[in-house]
């Protein structure tokens, strides 16, 4: 178990480093360079040369992803083309944002979505069951974008104008007015969901056809019983994996939601980067949702495997 | 091959063969959802298609006034700089399918190939490839078209290759899993005793036996392949104005959402409808190929 855990983590490391590379050798392939980025077009030939120098870009590329790594992991991403910043510094709140407004989505999805899940298995092929069925396979196909205009469309405009549509406020106190973040969350716990509802629920169906809940049954325990102690623990070792992959999905996917409420987090600030070509804030963003989903997926495989019995005795 | 599939009693059971072919999709047509599933997406893509043709003005032309609801002559009102909301909406749909479908297509098709060569090859190739996977696996498919559209500029094609090479490993990985079970049976074993040469048992006779998951995949692929492209171009790295597209009408008039709804409104329920009757096709698909619940996954 720990020799296949310390493999994993090895090749999670592994994968950090070539996405490290890609991110950095993608930015190489700007048309122009760097320098011509930040004085535009009408820059004059010294103030490029003196630029470039300043920014080393005349190192061979070895040693300028050399440089840039060891900024990397010393957290010194550079400064913002556009505002002059640090980018650590720069970014730094609004990934506290953007992790409040994740934590905040898991927090709510995850036992919502599990119980859910065991509750249409309970009721299986009944109304409840077929009706939750066809409510994830709706959410699941929008994009999450569309699910957020269609709340704001909902709460926000017509005749109900229950909640604000637009985030307002800096990221530093993004749980001030909780009002505002209702809509952001409520779109976010409904892209994760469904397919944490389905999995629990064919998971569940499994566990409660199996032998030693009708066991438990045939000796005579209450129901409840038998679901929430024999059942319910058994299901969630297969969700858990779905659960930790739905999480990381999480990282890729607020940039759309930022963007529709205004959030003031990474995902809002790697768009205003794109459209200001702020490199180091392209890189340092796409890298931290990058690593974030790396972490994640390792952290569901080691889930996987704990979950399952055969790997864990086996493998000792 | 047989027909017969469809007719395979309990598809739960594990002895019933898994229905591939012209069987499996009359399995799949059984299901009220496929049913339902055609007749929306169905209808989106036929206003897509036919839009251009019927659309009262050019979608470009300025009609009147912009953001307004009650200009004469409108269905709907006008955009954000005047022009006819739903002759814009009538023109912004082939795009986005066209380019959703060539690119589930191309990410299919090239997953198909690698996963099968992967699976019935092994040795270095399948290491090769499946580690190559998991490196393009490690960026979320949004993220990845984002950076490398934010360095080369937003391009129609650049979405096509874009979103068919992060599709590609996702199915290469399914469609090895449905190789690896293929390959283990007799038919295999024997055209590779007369010395059939291998890649015409990789085309002769795996990929009959595997196009059951891949169509599930094609229509997972096309179902995502739309939301990324209107999440796209609804980020503005899309298809870029004044062209009509509904993910661009979505982003350029959803600050003016509570004055003028419909601008907004009808594109985003194209694209929803559009996945949903995808979705449930695929959905249909799934159950009449593997005959159990589908753990839907991002």
């Amino acid at each position: 178990m720990t020799r296949l855990v310390l493999k994993r983590l090895a090749y999670g490391l592994l994968t950090l480093f070539v996405v490290s590379l890609v991110v950095f050798l993608a930015t190489q392939a700007l048309p122009g360079d760097a320098a011509r980025a930040i004085l535009g077009r009408d820059a004059t030939p010294e103030r490029l040369e003196a630029l470039r120098a300043q920014l080393r870009l005349d190192d061979p590329l070895v040693v300028q992803y050399g440089s840039w790594l060891a900024g990397v992991v010393t957290l010194d991403l550079g400064t913002s083309f556009a505002n002059a910043l640090p980018v650590s510094e720069y970014l730094a709140q609004r990934a506290v944002g953007s992790l409040t407004l994740m934590a905040l989505a898991a927090v709510i999805a995850t036992p919502v979505a599990v119980f859910l899940g065991a509750y249409s298995a309970l009721r299986r092929d009944r109304a409840a069951d077929h009706a939750t069925s066809a409510a994830t396979l709706v959410l699941a196909a929008i994009p999450e974008f569309a699910v957020g205009i269609l709340l704001i469309l909902a709460f926000s405009t017509g005749f109900l104008h229950l909640l604000p549509a637009v985030f307002a406020g800096n990221g530093q106190a993004v749980l001030e007015d909780p009002e505002q973040l209702v809509l952001p969350v409520a779109t976010l716990v409904l892209a994760v969901s469904p397919p944490i509802i389905r999995m629990m629920r064919a998971s569940m169906i499994e566990v409660l056809e199996s032998e030693y809940v009708q066991q438990a049954r045939l000796k005579g325990l209450p129901e409840r019983t038998v679901i929430w102690r024999h059942a319910a623990p058994n299901a969630i070792g297969p969700v858990a994996q779905v659960i930790a992959l739905q999480l990381g999905w999480l990282a890729g996917g607020v940039v759309a939601i930022e963007y529709l409420f205004g959030f003031p987090g990474i995902g809002l600030a790697l768009m205003d980067a794109i459209n200001t070509r702020d490199l180091p804030v392209i890189q340092a963003v796409t890298l931290l949702i990058a690593a974030v989903y790396i972490v994640v997926n390792l952290l569901a495989d080691i889930v996987g495997l704990a979950a399952n019995p055969k790997v864990r005795v086996s493998a000792r | 091959m047989t027909a017969a599939t469809a007719d395979t009693g309990a598809p739960a059971a594990p002895a019933a063969p898994p229905a591939r072919g012209r069987g499996l999709l009359r399995t799949a047509w059984g299901y009220g959802r496929t049913k339902a599933g055609v007749a929306i997406a169905g209808a989106v893509v036929l206003t897509a298609v036919i839009g251009p043709f019927v659309s009262p003005y050019a979608p470009t032309e300025l009609v009147g006034i912009p953001n307004a609801t009650d200009v004469d002559g409108t269905l709907f009102g006008t955009d954000q700089v005047g022009r006819d909301v739903f002759s814009r909406f009538l023109h912004g749909g082939y795009t986005l399918v066209l380019v959703a479908v060539t690119a589930a297509l191309a990410g299919v098709a090239a997953g198909a190939v690698l996963g099968m060569a992967a699976g019935y090859l092994r040795g270095r190739l399948d290491d090769l490839v499946m580690r190559a996977n998991d490196m393009l696996l490690a960026f979320p498919q949004l993220v990845l078209a984002l950076l490398v559209m934010s360095i080369l500029g937003p391009k129609v094609w650049l979405i096509v290759v874009l979103i068919a090479v992060s599709h590609a490993p996702r199915v290469a990985r399914v469609a090895r899993e449905a190789t690896l079970r293929v390959v283990e049976q007799d038919f295999v074993k024997s055209a590779e005793a007369i010395g059939v040469p291998r890649w015409r048992i990789m085309a002769g006779e795996i990929l009959p036996n595997i196009t059951g998951p891949l169509l599930v995949e094609l229509g997972l692929r096309i179902t995502y392949s739309v939301g990324l492209i209107a999440t796209l171009s609804f980020l503005g790295m899309g298809l870029q104005p004044p062209i009509a597209d509904w993910g661009l009408m979505i982003n350029e008039n959803r600050v003016v959402l509570t004055v003028q709804p419909w601008s907004v409104a009808l594109p985003v329920a194209a694209v929803a409808l559009l996945t949903i009757g995808a979705n449930l096709i695929t959905d249909g698909l799934a159950r009449a190929s593997i005959g159990i619940d589908r753990g839907v996954q991002k």
